[in-house]
């Protein structure tokens, strides 16, 4: 999983029925810092995430089992981020 | 599998329901002299592994599912050791 801000949203009308009710961010990825690491993406939301929230997503083949039914995507927000605490606990 | 350096703690109240009760951490992936390579990512642990630990890990879903026995979740990256030592030919070593 990776570290991104949510950075807007995408609205599609004509799209593969599975999509359907589901919410498409776009996704900037962010470094341990929160400084932006390169491009930006779509992902869909799984856990009501909002404009500017830090959040982790789950990339690849494994981002369609956080919905089911399983969607066509590649890319899924699994969490908001409260904090990263960069200190041994 | 490749080796990475534990950097932090993700904490996420908000989380996919099949993340709950497992620990995010924050990893960086080493190359053979311990330097960082890329971008951080967030991997899934069950072994107790902290910031500052070197560790085994993999970026394969079906290999971290497994490591966690949590199969059809949203989960890429798991922790699936705790490394004491990398022993290297002196070619690779550190001081090569």
């Amino acid at each position: 999983m990776l570290l991104a801000r949510v950075v807007g949203r995408v609205w599609s009308t004509i799209k593969d029925a599975q999509l359907d009710g589901h919410k498409m961010l776009v996704i900037q990825p962010v470094d341990a810092d929160g400084s932006d690491r390169g491009a930006a993406l779509v992902a869909l939301d799984s856990v009501g995430a909002g404009q500017g929230e830090m959040v982790y997503w789950t990339a690849r083949r494994e981002a369609c089992f956080a919905f089911d039914p399983e969607v066509p995507a590649d890319a899924s927000i699994t969490g908001i981020v409260d904090h990263v605490s960069l200190e041994r606990s | 599998m490749i080796i990475g350096k534990i950097i932090g703690e993700v904490v996420s109240s908000a989380k996919h329901e099949k993340h709950e009760g497992i620990k995010l951490l924050l990893v960086r992936q080493l190359d053979l002299k311990d330097q960082d390579q890329g971008a951080p990512f967030i991997a899934v642990d069950v072994l107790g592994a902290g910031v500052g630990d070197k560790v085994l890990m993999t970026q394969d879903g079906w290999a971290a599912m497994t490591a966690v026995k949590r199969m059809k979740s949203p989960i890429d990256a798991a922790v699936i050791g705790i490394i004491d030592e990398v022993e290297l030919l002196p070619e690779f070593s550190r001081a090569g």
